[in-house]
Parts: structure tokens; sequence; C-alpha cells
């Protein structure tokens, strides 16, 4: 790897380059999935290659290889070069880079488990074991279950100096029932939809996960749901369990945060943010409950956010976003942090794989719990009337992220402190700052649970990637409930 | 860029690496898919080039299969020691499995049409002429006092897929897209558009109608959300129609997660509503077989509101045979994913059937109603009544009187679409366009009446 960072450098340098990054990396996923008692699908995938980041007379350019050969990575280099060249012609601003201090490392997630040296005859069987448990109650018609594993080595070096080797592994796992009866389609997941639960962990994660043990719940709930009343158009009290906290963070705090978005460099894609620069240290975002942080930090917990270092070879970091309500900050990357004056990056620069662009990206956005010991049943309990969702189902939100709206697999009705009847359809809506204004409860730290999003999209050509969010149950009041029927029907 | 990254022999190269590497399995049954290709995309922001990315590539997976028990391996490392290892991962993998007695030996060779995607002019496109045409976007819109923000990509690639048993599926392609949009104070406009040929693309018309868009929608006004007629520009119906298609196919039917699993053969869309795919029609792009290397055919899915056929992989149609003993027997269609997977199949090639009325003219027969430009993440709200949400984006416009009054705030809708395939009063020629949330469609512009805006936003 040191070989190939070396050549893409040299080649970069002396082609003109006045800075060059070079990612070296190697992919290796497991992905396996059960439907209805069969294979789903089964495959083992290995990828490598070389990322050459170069700038030229203050413009950028980017090439990526597969063939890690001295040849191939020194012509990328001269590419990315030539392409930086091409930029400069219809260049804005110069780009600069907010200083770092050349980094050496070697880091290496935590792993107790290679989910690699668990044979597959014994995952399959963890999910088809999950899979008949699902199908053991009667009204399920389709029952799916999946795990995924994946490991990332990365050498990245720059023309600074910087050489950092990285490995993380990552794993997840999570199972749905769909019922369908009477032209009416019901699902229910766990441990969230979407495919479960993902953290940078081993195979620990799976027996964490527990998919068996929750099957027949999950089953239950999902043909449940066809005989539950429609949840109702109103505006209320609402209380949301931590997976959805943790994806509302992600659509209505996470993304605007992204100074990239800010500054217009997705207006054409992603789209930009209310979170304009003179809104630092002035708007109230939140309530005073609400105290946000983005901390790629392995102490803040083995999210998919989580690192040693950035993209751009900046130490992994714990930025303050909102304090007590108050919006104090953006994520941001060396090129960011310099054009709003920053003195430094907070460093939130991530790319995919070898074969895409470092952009930022949210590490783990988390909520802070309460500092009182709060559970979810004592919410509920201190709720004379209102609602409680669980799980997401849909999720939207404008292109600057103030009106978004989430439906959830399911819900059920608070009356004078009781959870009653379940609710089939629910939804909520809102914009972004009114709703967390009006948030004015959250559980406690044993009851925060940091969720893993491994699917979220940006930039051109579009990236996928993992991000982490701290969430524990939390309740809003006077919100919009039931919005998502309200064109008709049902 | 010049002429494909990898060709049929190679194909045929790495096939008898892994049959060598599988010897001591001589009872397997052996496919590799290749893909390959060079892409470029240069993007601009601010009114100048901030990202511009290359990418080359070739990857191969093997696919193996022993007895009823089937897996897949992929690597990109290409020489022999490569394709021996994934081959053997792949082996190993189907190893641990328990039989599928319903799964189908691999493919048998059939002819395939072939269509000819592939352009040199586009393959050889450089750097510097992708920066110039970001150029002439960022000075359409600086010439306004606007910004410009966009994309111009160009690629080229190949796929091929060879089995043990004789299947030599090759497709080669180049393609190119722009999108522009076009910010100013309180608005924006948007355009793109994309083809296998740089040639047929015109960026500074369509940066001209970004421009166009941003200045007509400035200052837009707040409406009601509410029940309106909308005019749906063809961006905004593909990324809908979008959401539609993948219940198309047989096996999402079979798995009764589809909204058309109790509606096949039914009146299930108004009388001017045709769909079909058709991966051999002039406006379209992409491969003309599927995931197994099977001919893909052209299909009509909808005809005047009726759901009259599905998309069917080979083991899908098995599937569908086995379970319906009566009726016309299906027959894989060459939709198929590549296996092993859990959906099946869906028809990408899709055309709608458009109408007489365009666009200006749809425009001029309303007396109220919404002119959409591009929808915006759209999600599926209720997966049988079809209800998806959204925001508009980048150009909303109120029309009265048969003519744009200017633009209004982005709205939120929440649309069933069987509802709205029943509301549909006009549409316009058929056009291939490019959304964001979907693959690229031949589309009409459709006007809709009675469609629903729930909420409203700030800008």
């Amino acid at each position: 790897m040191r070989d190939i960072g070396g050549w893409g450098l040299d080649a970069a340098t002396a082609g003109g380059a006045e800075y060059a990054d070079v990612r070296v990396v190697e992919e290796r996923h497991r992905s396996l999935a059960t439907k209805n008692g069969k294979l789903g699908h089964a495959v083992d995938s290995e990828s490598q290659g070389a990322g050459i980041r170069v700038l030229v007379d203050g413009a950028w350019g980017f090439a990526a290889t597969d063939d890690c050969r001295r040849e191939a990575v020194e012509e990328a280099a001269r590419r990315a070069v030539a392409i930086a060249r091409a930029s400069a012609t219809v260049r804005g601003r110069r780009a600069v880079l907010a200083p770092e201090a050349a980094q050496r490392a070697v880091w290496v997630s935590p792993c107790k488990q290679d989910p690699f040296a668990v044979s597959v005859e014994a995952q399959l069987g963890e999910l088809l074991a999950a899979d008949a448990e699902l199908r053991a109650i009667a009204g399920v018609t389709l029952a799916e279950a999946q795990m995924n594993f994946a490991r990332q080595r990365q050498l990245f070096v720059s023309s600074e100096g910087s050489e950092i080797e990285q490995t993380r592994t990552l794993s997840g796992a999570g199972m749905a029932a769909l019922a369908f009866a009477n032209g009416e389609i019901q699902k229910r997941s766990y441990p969230n939809s979407f495919g479960g639960q993902y953290q940078l962990k081993g195979y620990e994660l799976i027996g964490e996960i527990a998919l068996k043990e929750q099957a027949r719940r999950v089953g239950e709930e999902a043909v449940a749901l066809h005989k539950a009343p429609q949840c109702p158009q109103t505006a209320g009290t609402l209380i949301l369990d931590s997976s959805q906290l943790g994806l509302q963070i992600h659509e209505s705090i996470g993304h605007p945060i992204e100074l990239d978005r800010v500054l217009g460099s997705e207006a054409n894609f992603a789209g930009m943010s209310f979170l304009t620069l003179d809104q630092p240290g002035k708007l109230r975002y939140g309530s005073p409950l609400v105290t946000v942080v983005a901390d790629a930090r392995l102490e803040h917990g083995p999210g998919l956010g989580t690192f040693a270092y950035d993209d751009e070879g900046v130490e992994a970091q714990r930025a303050e976003i909102i304090r007590e309500g108050q919006f104090l900050g953006y994520i941001t990357s060396r090129e960011t942090a310099a054009e709003i004056g920053l003195p430094r990056s907070n460093g939130c620069m991530r790319a995919e794989s070898w074969n895409r662009l470092p952009l930022i990206r949210m590490t783990n956005i988390s909520i802070e719990p309460g500092a009182l010991p709060l559970s979810l049943e004592e919410l509920i309990a201190d709720t004379e009337a209102g609602f409680y969702l669980e799980t997401n189902r849909s999720w939207s939100i404008d292109d600057r992220r103030f009106n978004f709206q989430f439906g959830t697999e399911i819900g059920w009705e608070i009356q004078h402190g009781r959870r009653t009847r379940m609710l089939k359809n629910p939804s909520y809506s809102g914009i972004t700052t009114e709703f967390w204004n009006s948030m004015d409860a959250i559980c406690s730290r044993e009851h925060w649970r940091l969720w893993g999003t491994p699917n979220c999209g940006k930039g051109q050509p579009q990236q996928t990637m993992g991000t982490g969010h701290g969430a524990a149950p939390a309740r809003f009041r006077n919100i919009k409930i039931g919005t998502a029927y309200a064109g008709g029907q049902s | 860029m010049a002429g494909p990254r990898l060709t049929m022999d190679e194909a045929r190269a790495w096939l008898a690496q892994a049959r060598k590497a599988a010897a001591s399995e001589p009872k397997a049954e052996l496919e590799i898919t290749a893909e390959g290709g060079d892409s470029a995309l240069t993007r601009f922001a601010n009114n100048g080039i901030h990202q511009n990315v290359a990418e080359s590539s070739v990857a191969i997976s093997v696919r193996a299969q022993v007895g009823k028990r089937t897996a897949r391996a992929a690597t990109h490392r290409l020489d022999e020691r490569g394709v021996a290892a994934a081959t053997a991962r792949a082996i190993a993998l189907a190893r641990a499995q328990t039989d599928d007695p319903e799964l189908l030996a691999m493919a048998e060779p059939e002819a395939t049409t072939p269509v000819n995607r592939w352009d040199e002019a586009t393959a050889a496109i450089t750097p510097a002429e992708r920066a110039a045409a970001a150029g002439a976007m960022v000075e359409a819109a600086k010439s306004h006092g606007l910004t410009a923000a966009g994309i111009c990509a160009t690629h080229c690639s190949a796929v091929a897929i060879v089995n043990t048993r004789g299947v030599e599926a090759y497709y080669a392609s180049t393609g190119a897209e722009y999108s522009v949009t076009a910010l100013g104070e309180s608005s924006s406009g948007w355009a793109k558009a994309s083809s296998p040929r740089w040639g047929d693309l015109d960026p500074r018309a369509g940066a001209r109608m970004a421009v166009q868009k941003a200045l007509a929608s400035a200052r837009p006004r707040e409406i009601e959300p509410g029940k309106y007629t909308v005019i749906l520009e063809p961006a905004a119906v593909l990324d809908l129609i979008g959401f539609l298609v993948w219940d198309f196919g047989a096996l999402p039917v079979l798995d009764q997660r589809s909204f058309l699993s109790d509606r096949v053969g039914k009146k299930v869309f108004g009388d001017n509503v045709s769909i079909r795919d058709d991966v051999f029609h002039p406006l379209q792009s992409g491969m003309p077989f599927d995931g197994e290397g099977v001919p893909r055919q052209k299909v009509t899915l909808v005809e005047r509101g009726w759901v009259k056929n599905l998309v069917y992989a080979r083991q899908s149609a098995a599937q569908w045979n086995e379970k319906h003993t009566t009726g016309e027997r299906a027959r894989a269609t060459g939709h198929g994913f590549g296996l092993p997977n859990e959906y099946g199949e869906a028809p990408v090639n899709v055309v709608i059937e458009g109408g007489t009325t365009p666009l200006e003219q749809q425009i001029a027969g309303t007396e109220r109603g919404i002119l959409v430009t591009r929808l915006w993440y759209i999600r599926e709200v209720d997966p049988y009544q079809k209800i998806l949400t959204g925001m508009t984006r980048d150009g909303t416009f109120l029309i009265e009187n048969g003519k744009l009054a200017g633009g209004v705030r982005n709205l939120r809708f929440n649309q069933s679409m069987v509802e709205m395939l029943n509301q549909v009063e006009a549409l316009g020629p058929a056009v291939r366009a490019s959304g964001e949330e979907s693959f690229d469609m031949v589309v009409p512009a459709m006007k809709v009446r009675e469609f629903s805006f729930t909420e409203v936003t700030k800008f």
C-alpha cells in the first residue's frame, strides 16, 4: 500500500500539484439474506484501488483506478492533474486548506469476533431461525432477514507528510415481516427498518441484536396492524422511539449542518441549508434540552461515523453543534473551514471508497440524553394524551431542510399516562426549528442508543455513507400528526 | 476514453480461468459478469468548478451453482489468482447453503437483438471539453445575475455475461449528461438532460431554461395547500413513475409486496395511461439482456389503464407457472437481476405513451393550477395505495387563466399514484427525460386534476 501511495504522490507533485493526497483502499464485503425460508442472496465481494486528489492552481482534480500497478497509478495521478488544470479554467474561489499537522498513525477499530471468520453456515442458520419464527405467525406473508459485514483497510498519504493506516470493521443485521391482506400491506422491522442496526463492531453485534428472540413479536405486530385503526389527523403530543429520533436528527440536523451545503456546493443535487452563515451563535435551534454533537471519536461509541482520522487526515473530534438549544456551528472540511475563517477543520471529510472523492459527511451526530433518570415507560406515564411512534417507514424533507414528514411502521395512542390502542399508518410533519423547540423531555443515558444509518446518499457521482446517531426516546408538543394520509384514502 | 475497457474475449478468458479453478467441482456451473468502464464528472457551484473526477475500473463477479445452491463473489483482481480466489469463494458460499429445490439451472444461450449505443465522439470527450460546457452554463447564469451549479458528465462502459452453458451476452455503451440549477435571491430554476451521445445535448439551452425558470419564479408567493390541477413536466413524471415500476416485477407480485398483488389483469388506471418497457426505443438506453444474459423483450405493462403484463426473470416465470396453472404460461422477458437476489426483476426501460397536448397548450388550457418543474425527496408512504410524498423544487409556478402567474413557495405532496393515474387530463409528446429520483425514461408532460398538496415550506 505504501508503494502505491508513494507512486501516486510522486507523480502528482511531479506533474505540478501544489497539494496531493492518495487513499489506497482494500475492502471486503459479505452480504447474506433469506426470504421465506430460503436463500435471498449470498454475495462476497472484494475491491481495491487508489483515489488521487490534487490541487493545481487552486483548483481540484481527482482520478481513481482499480489497477494498482505502478504505471496505472502514475497515469491516474497525471490524469488528476490534467483534470485540475481543466477545473482551473472555470475556477470559482481559489481552494485554500485550513492548516493541519502531518499525522502518522495506525488504527484498527475494535472487533471482538471477526465476522469473516464465522462460518457462512452459522450465519445463514441465524437468519433462517429468525425467518422461521417470523413465518410461524399466521398472517405473515413475507419474511426477510439479512446480515452484512464489511472491512475496509485504508492508507492515506498526503504531500504534507501524513501517513495514516486505518482498518474499520462494520456489521449489521435486521429482519422484517410483511402482511398483505384486504388491499393493505403492513410491515414491522427489527431492530430498525431498512436493513436493521449497523455498528462499527464485529460479529458480536449479531448476538446483541438477537433476531430470533424478537421475531414472533415482530410478526405479531405486522399482522395486528391490519386490525388497528388509522392514525388520526390531528395536532398533539408526540413521543418518538430512539431509532426514529435518530433519523429525525439525521435529516433535520445532520444534513443542514454540512458546511458544503451551506456554501452552495450541493445546490444542484442534495440541496442547500437554512443554516446560513449568520446563524451560528444566534439561532435558537431547539429547546434547552437539545444538545447535539458531531463526535467521530471511539469514546462516543462504535458508530458508523467512528474513525481515528477523516479522509483528509484530520484527527477525529467532538464538535458541539447545538448546546442547550443554541446553534453553534457546522461540520467541515479543511477547505470549507478555511473559507469561513475557522482555524481548523473538525474532520468530517469521508469518501465511500477508493473511487470517490471525500465529501463533508456526518460522523456520529447525536443528541445528548437527559440528565435525570427517565425511561420510556416513565415518559409515557408522564404524558396525559399523545402518540408514541416507532420505527421509520417513510422520510422526506425539502432541499433546504425546513419542512419534513416522517411515517413510522407503528404507533400507539397515549391516554392518561398509558399506552393504549395500536394505530396503523402513523406519520408526523413540521418545520425543523419549530419541532426541535417543542421538545420538552428526553430519556436518560441508559435508554440512549447509537443507531447506524448505512445508506446516506450525497454527491455527484452519488456516494453512500454510513452515519451514526445516538438518541433516546423524546417528547415533542403540539406536533402535526397523520399528515401523510391527508391527501385522501384510508 | 477510447474503446470499451473490456471485451468479450476477456470475459471468455475469465470464464476459462474460473473453470480451471473449479476443476475439483466438475458439476459446478459458472457464470461471469464483467463490468468495466471510464467515467468522468465535472461539477460546478457558485459559478466555478469545485469538484472534477474520473474513474477507471473493471470488475468481475463469479456466480457458482452447485446443485441447487448458488452464490456470487466479486473482485477487481483480474489475474488468474484473483479469478481463482473469487471462484473458490463463490463455491464455498454456495456449499454453505441448504438446497433450494426451485433453483433453475443456468440460462441457455439465446439470440439477442443488438442495440448500438456506443458513440466514439462521446468516448473521446476530454476534461477541457467538459469544463468548457460547464463554463458555458456558468456564463448563462452570470449574465443574468444568477449563480449556477450543476454537472457535466460522460462515460463509456461495457458489460459481459458468460456462463458454462454457452451464454455470451455483451453490451458496450457511452453516455453523457448535464444538469444545471440557476439560483437567484429568492428562487431557482433547473434543467437536466442525458443521451448516449454527447452531441445530442445542448447544455447552453438547458442553462437558458434554468435561468428563465429562476427569473420567472422570483419572489414566490405562498399559497394554501390543497387539491390543485397540476402540470408535471416530464422530469417530475418520471420521478413519480419510478416508484411504481418496481411493482411490475412478477416476484414482487408473488411475494405480495407489490401494489399489483391483486390487480394484475384489472383496470387500475385511466383510459389514457399506457406504459411499456422497451429497451429498443430510439430514445432509450440500457443493455438488451438481463442479469443472466437472457434477451430483453418489449413488454406492454399497462394498456389504456389495464394492467396487462408483468416482467419475468426465468426463476419468477417458473414460480408463476407453478402457482398459476391456468391461463397463459409466463415466460422470461429478460428483466431479471443478477442471481442470487430476492427482488426478481423490474422494467428499467420505461416508455409512457404520450399524447397530443404540448406543455404550453396544457398551461393555456388551465384556469387555475400549478406547474411543477421537478420533484424532490420522494418516498413511499403507503405501499398498496401507492401514496408518495415529496417536495416540489427549482421552479414551481401558479397558473391563472391559462398563463404562468409567478412562482409559488415549494409544496409538499401526499398523493396516491393509483388515484393520480386515474385523473390525467392531458398528455404531451413523450420525450427522453432525466430526474434525480429514478432512472431516465421516455415520458410525457402530464396534466392531472386534484393533485394533493398537504403542506407548504418556507421558500
